[in-house]
């Protein structure tokens, strides 16, 4: 029994986020499943377009706006849908949506966790800057007005990997495994970190929420722990230098760095909106 | 502060990124997007470009149909990834009166509206998923045999399926019953074609896309009063009292000619 309860508290150890992340985007995941296969009406549909418990209708905002952008005015629920969750993350702020709901999150992190366990060192020749992520959320809107389809939509390897896992595989296995591949052996945290206009759009949406990391220089020893885990480590550019909140938009929030903080330095804190406004 | 080289070398890299990533990403979301010989859920955009537009690719008329009718694509079916579609002869579209599919469609692209017609609420009835074609040397009713497995199961029998006599001149002493599909019925559910008793069903259910012609302005119905309408309304625009430098045109062009 003690042993069980020292078992629990080393995994629990560090990892308090970590779990409630996994627990979030897996349970999220398994309402969907539950959709499908056993006809749970909590959460039908997916990731794009949802109806939660048989009554609110959930969309995605990026690709409302990239079929609205591609000529085509959806139904009015669609509108709806993509309102509450545009708003919902602009209020929680951050790339809440990318470290607690996005499923392909999980392969990232698999993919990260067996990096550090083959000792791959990251000596990449393809250097791909941070802003490429724009540069493709630009291009999805531009060449969905031009072909007149939603241009990510039809090739976003995000939708293609949940819904093998709500709907069934059947071809998705070779698009899922060259993502992963991609992300294990050429680009560390490449899909996520630079490539995927989804996480841009979330960047640009949530960039004045709520919800942010607060750091208090005081505390902080400069171990630098918390860059070794911050999948977007560009963000963190005040640590160990002033107190104040991680701004960046790019924040997936996904508060691995108040995990592994010994020294109480980061803390979520809900005041961001309050605070933003007296420091400038 | 970069140097202008530098923000002239940024501007390249990014142009050209633009430029060839956007060109081979689009011209290949283009070309994903043209599928044909697809059939798609209840009250779709009989243009199939149209309803991949507007399909968000969420699945609830998969998850909402209770016969387990519909897929959703995934990469190598040769269809739109992420669209839904159904292969009759493996689980038709039964039809049913609630039409749950077209009725949780959150984007748009499966419209009752489409199920309507002349101030008739939605029906089922008047979906157009397809049209049945029947292929004569292999439906085993064109031999002479009695045969009438399509017709029996079609729901709309007796419209959108009806079974013809003929007397057949091998024999002579046998008829034919031959089913013939109706096209201003048959809402293409494919029950037909999933009951279809030879090996690779003789009847199937294509697109109307792919399996209707259209008339257009090249003939008008002399008989029918409806029908000639079109013509009047076509002369309306031209008035020859005014317009005389196009007869003349065409009298001095000898263009047809060789």
């Amino acid at each position: 029994m003690r042993n069980c309860i020292n078992v629990l508290q080393a995994l629990f150890k560090n990892r308090k986020y970590l779990l409630l992340r996994r627990v979030s985007q897996l349970s999220i995941l398994f309402l969907f499943f539950g959709g499908n296969y056993f006809g749970w009406k909590v959460l039908i549909g997916n990731y794009s377009s949802a109806i939660l418990l048989d009554e609110i209708f959930l969309s995605d905002p990026f690709a409302t706006l990239q079929i609205l952008v591609s000529g085509f005015v959806g139904a009015a629920n669609l509108f709806i849908g993509a309102a509450i969750v545009l708003l919902f993350y602009a209020i929680i702020g951050g790339r809440v949506f990318c470290s607690w709901v996005c499923p392909v999150n999980m392969l990232s992190d698999f993919s990260l966790w067996l990096r550090e366990k083959m000792r791959i060192k990251d000596k990449s020749k393809i250097i791909l800057s941070k802003n490429v992520r724009y540069y493709i959320l630009a291009l999805s809107f531009i060449l969905s007005a031009i072909i007149g389809i939603a241009a990510f939509e039809i090739i976003s390897p995000i939708s293609i990997f949940h819904r093998a896992i709500i709907f069934g595989v059947g071809g998705s296995w070779s698009v899922i495994l060259a993502l992963f591949f991609f992300e294990l052996t050429i680009v560390k945290n490449g899909w996520c970190g630079y490539i995927c206009p989804l996480g841009a759009f979330y960047s640009i949406v949530g960039k004045y929420g709520l919800l942010k990391v607060y750091h208090e220089k005081e505390k902080c020893t400069l171990c630098n722990k918390c860059f070794d885990v911050c999948p977007e480590d560009q963000v963190l550019s005040i640590i160990g230098k002033k107190d104040g909140y991680i701004k960046s938009g790019e924040c997936t929030n996904c508060a691995q760095c108040i995990d592994v903080c010994d020294d109480d330095a980061l803390k979520f804190s809900i005041n961001y909106f309050k605070n933003n406004l007296n420091n400038r | 502060m970069t140097s202008r080289r530098k923000a002239i070398e940024n501007i390249f890299k990014t142009s050209t990124f633009m430029g060839f990533g956007g060109l081979l990403w689009g011209s290949s979301a283009d070309e994903a997007a043209n599928t044909e010989f697809t059939l798609r859920p209840p009250g779709a955009s009989q243009k199939d470009r149209d309803f991949v537009q507007a399909c968000i690719k969420c699945g609830t008329c998969v998850e909402v149909c209770p016969y387990d009718t519909l897929e959703l694509a995934t990469p190598g079916d040769g269809k739109v990834v992420g669209t839904p579609y159904f292969h009759p002869r493996e689980i038709p579209c039964y039809m049913c009166t609630d039409i749950p599919c077209t009725n949780n469609c959150p984007s748009g692209a499966l419209d009752l509206k489409r199920l309507e017609k002349e101030n008739e609420p939605a029906s089922i009835n008047n979906s157009q998923m397809g049209i049945a074609s029947i292929h004569k040397e292999t439906c085993i009713a064109f031999w002479g045999i009695r045969c009438d497995a399509c017709y029996r199961a079609c729901p709309l029998i007796g419209k959108a399926l009806t079974i013809e006599r003929k007397i057949n001149e091998r024999t002579e002493q046998h008829a034919y019953l031959l089913p013939i599909v109706n096209g201003d019925f048959c809402t293409g559910c494919g029950i037909c074609e999933h009951v279809c008793v030879v090996e690779e069903s003789a009847i199937y259910v294509l697109p109307l896309s792919a399996a209707t012609g259209r008339v257009g302005n090249h003939y008008v119905k002399g008989w029918d009063k409806e029908d000639e309408k079109r013509m009047k309304l076509n002369n309306t625009e031209v008035d020859d009292s005014k317009d005389i430098n196009s007869g003349l045109e065409y009298l001095n062009s000898d263009e047809e000619l060789y």
